[in-house]
């Protein structure tokens, strides 16, 4: 027999594994660590959500649905689609509910990419986008943003990135790890270029309920983008429902349709006691997510700004649940300072570095978490930056 | 648990006057300068919206303080005039009446009181409530155990369940 390694695939034997994962092993196992590396609500789903859940598992509802998800669900995500964000989209069509936003990008990517067909990532940016373009055969073209300008993406800087291989562009906002937001005129931006070039856009909204300052607006809602625009969202973000593994895309009849095919071959549908749970969180959780929504607001304000007062500097992210602050100051690169704060202090946070070049000299912090975690998390690392003044 | 004399003094402090959060931390939170909050909090006690800062305590964890709460249904003749006003606030006055409530339905005032011993709690409503002239009948009902209290949920794992570092 050849090496067992020598059967791998040559694409996932270059993958790279997330940089996620070696903080996630160097934390394990140590005691009274205050985490603020946790890319999730600290809530606990919203009690009438698990009892749904419950029920349906108590009546017996525990056989597979339609592949693109329980007609109910589809029909509820479309009513809210609609109220929410003033899109509309056919639940017999245009919608699929998958096993999370995750398998959804998965699915997304699979159904457009053509092998060498370039795919525009806007960097800092989520961990899983590069690697899934390129296990669905695209290229990643990574676009740096600049913390001058509070890591939006200019209008030029897109363009120039354009060539003609170039399908699609992925946006997130707000952003994970950024927490930037775009507003309706960049959006619009954007939207004239992927107008002019024809190009796709994959719009990963999953944090859209977590909008502080401004009114969220959904790419799909601009103009005439709809036809354009891959939405994807989800359930874990907004509803607290990580574990629940839920999410779903709307996107123009032919683009889900194809979607569906890859879904119902490599997944059949989305677990059901999770969709009837997804079911009940549309239809009575609205006011709990803004009692979270509100709760995060009042951790950000209180958490970036003392950021700010250490000398950390950071931007006030206008989405998600992260703060993105400089640790320049302290002389320190992202890695090193996130190893170090983790030992030290015991503080776990996440370099900026994992999330694509531009975001060395930063980490990003999770204010999920509570208050008075935020407050012990403050003192701890501002006893941290006294010990590393810049050299 | 057995607690210092000071630990329940502090705890005591806190049920009765402040939440810990720093008005700088407040100030914080709120997008506020600390002085604006200051003013704020003033303003507020001073329109009596602001009655009051409390802490939950679970005193049932503090041996030697674990009290007992009872709930009895009053019911009254009212007055002409004062309706049921003047008899509700002859009970209020009392210190050991945490909670008085005007209900609909089969009794007239829902009365909350805590006492050190069931004793003393028996005491306070043969000698002191059912005597008031106004007072046709109570109903005592001893609370046994307190799960949720005002919000908030006792004896409840909270613990985060979360793993240290995820995407
Ligand atoms: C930007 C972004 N997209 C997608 C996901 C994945 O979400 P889900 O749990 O629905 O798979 C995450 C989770 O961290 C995220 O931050």
């Amino acid at each position: 027999m050849k090496e067992t390694k020598s059967y791998l695939s040559k694409t996932v034997e270059e993958l790279k594994p997330s940089g996620i994962r070696r903080f996630f092993d160097l934390a394990a196992g140590m005691e009274g660590v205050i985490s603020l590396g946790v890319g999730e609500p600290d809530f606990i789903t919203p009690w009438s959500v698990r009892e749904a859940a419950i029920l349906s598992l108590e009546q017996g509802y525990t056989s597979y649905t339609a592949n693109a998800g329980l007609m109910e669900l589809r029909e509820e995500i479309a009513d809210y689609m609609q109220k929410s964000f003033g899109v509309s989209y056919s639940p017999q069509s245009e919608i699929v509910v998958t096993v999370g936003a995750s398998q959804a990008l998965d699915i997304s990517l699979r159904a457009i990419l053509d092998s060498g067909d370039e795919v525009i990532v806007v960097e800092p940016s989520f961990v899983s986008y590069v690697p899934l373009v390129t296990l669905a055969g695209g290229v990643p073209v990574q676009v740096q943003t600049l913390k001058e300008n509070g890591f939006k993406i200019l209008p030029e800087q897109l363009e120039n990135a354009i060539t003609s291989r170039t399908k699609v562009i992925i946006l997130c906002s707000p952003n994970n790890p950024t927490g930037t937001m775009l507003s309706g005129d960049e959006l619009n931006a954007i939207a004239k270029i992927a107008e002019r070039y024809d190009l796709l856009v994959l719009s990963d909204e999953i944090y859209a309920e977590l909008a502080y300052d401004d009114e969220y607006t959904s790419f799909a809602a601009i103009g005439e983008m709809k036809k354009r625009t891959i939405l994807i969202s989800g359930f874990s973000k907004g509803f607290a429902m990580t574990g629940w593994r839920l999410g779903f895309i709307c996107a123009p009849e032919e683009i889900s349709q194809a979607m569906l095919k890859i879904h119902q071959y490599a997944m059949m549908c989305a677990p059901t006691m999770a969709q009837f749970a997804a079911l009940e969180a549309l239809k009575t959780g609205r006011s709990d997510v803004e009692d979270m929504k509100k709760s995060y607001k009042r951790r950000r304000n209180y958490f970036v700004q003392s950021l700010n007062e250490l000398g950390l500097t950071c931007h006030m992210p206008g989405g998600a649940f992260y703060a993105f602050p400089s640790i320049e100051s302290t002389g320190l690169t992202s890695e090193e300072f996130a190893e170090k704060l983790l030992l030290e202090e015991k503080v776990a946070v996440v370099p900026g570095n994992i999330f694509g070049e531009s975001g060395e000299g930063h980490v990003r912090c999770s204010y999920a978490t509570s208050m008075e975690l935020l407050q012990e998390a403050i003192k701890r690392i501002s006893h941290f930056v006294k010990q590393n003044p810049k050299a | 648990m057995k607690l210092t004399e000071k630990q329940i003094e502090v705890l005591e402090i806190l049920e009765n006057n402040s939440a810990r959060i720093p008005v700088e931390d407040i100030a914080k939170m709120a997008q506020l300068s600390v002085a604006e909050t200051e003013t704020t909090l003033d303003k507020l006690e001073e329109m009596k919206v602001l009655v009051r800062f409390n802490s939950v305590i679970d005193w049932s964890k503090v041996d030697g303080h674990e009290g007992v709460t009872a709930m009895i249904d009053v019911k009254v003749a009212p007055k002409r005039g004062v309706g049921f006003d003047e008899v509700a606030q002859r009970i209020y006055r009392f210190k050991e009446v945490r909670s008085v409530y005007l209900m609909s339905g089969a009794y007239d005032l829902s009365v909350i009181i805590e006492g050190r011993s069931m004793n003393e709690v028996a005491r306070f409503v043969s000698e002191k409530l059912s005597t008031l002239d106004s007072v046709l009948s109570t109903t005592t009902h001893f609370i046994l155990k307190k799960y949720k209290h005002d919000g908030t949920i006792f004896e409840q794992n909270e613990d985060d369940k979360r793993i240290v570092v995820s995407p």
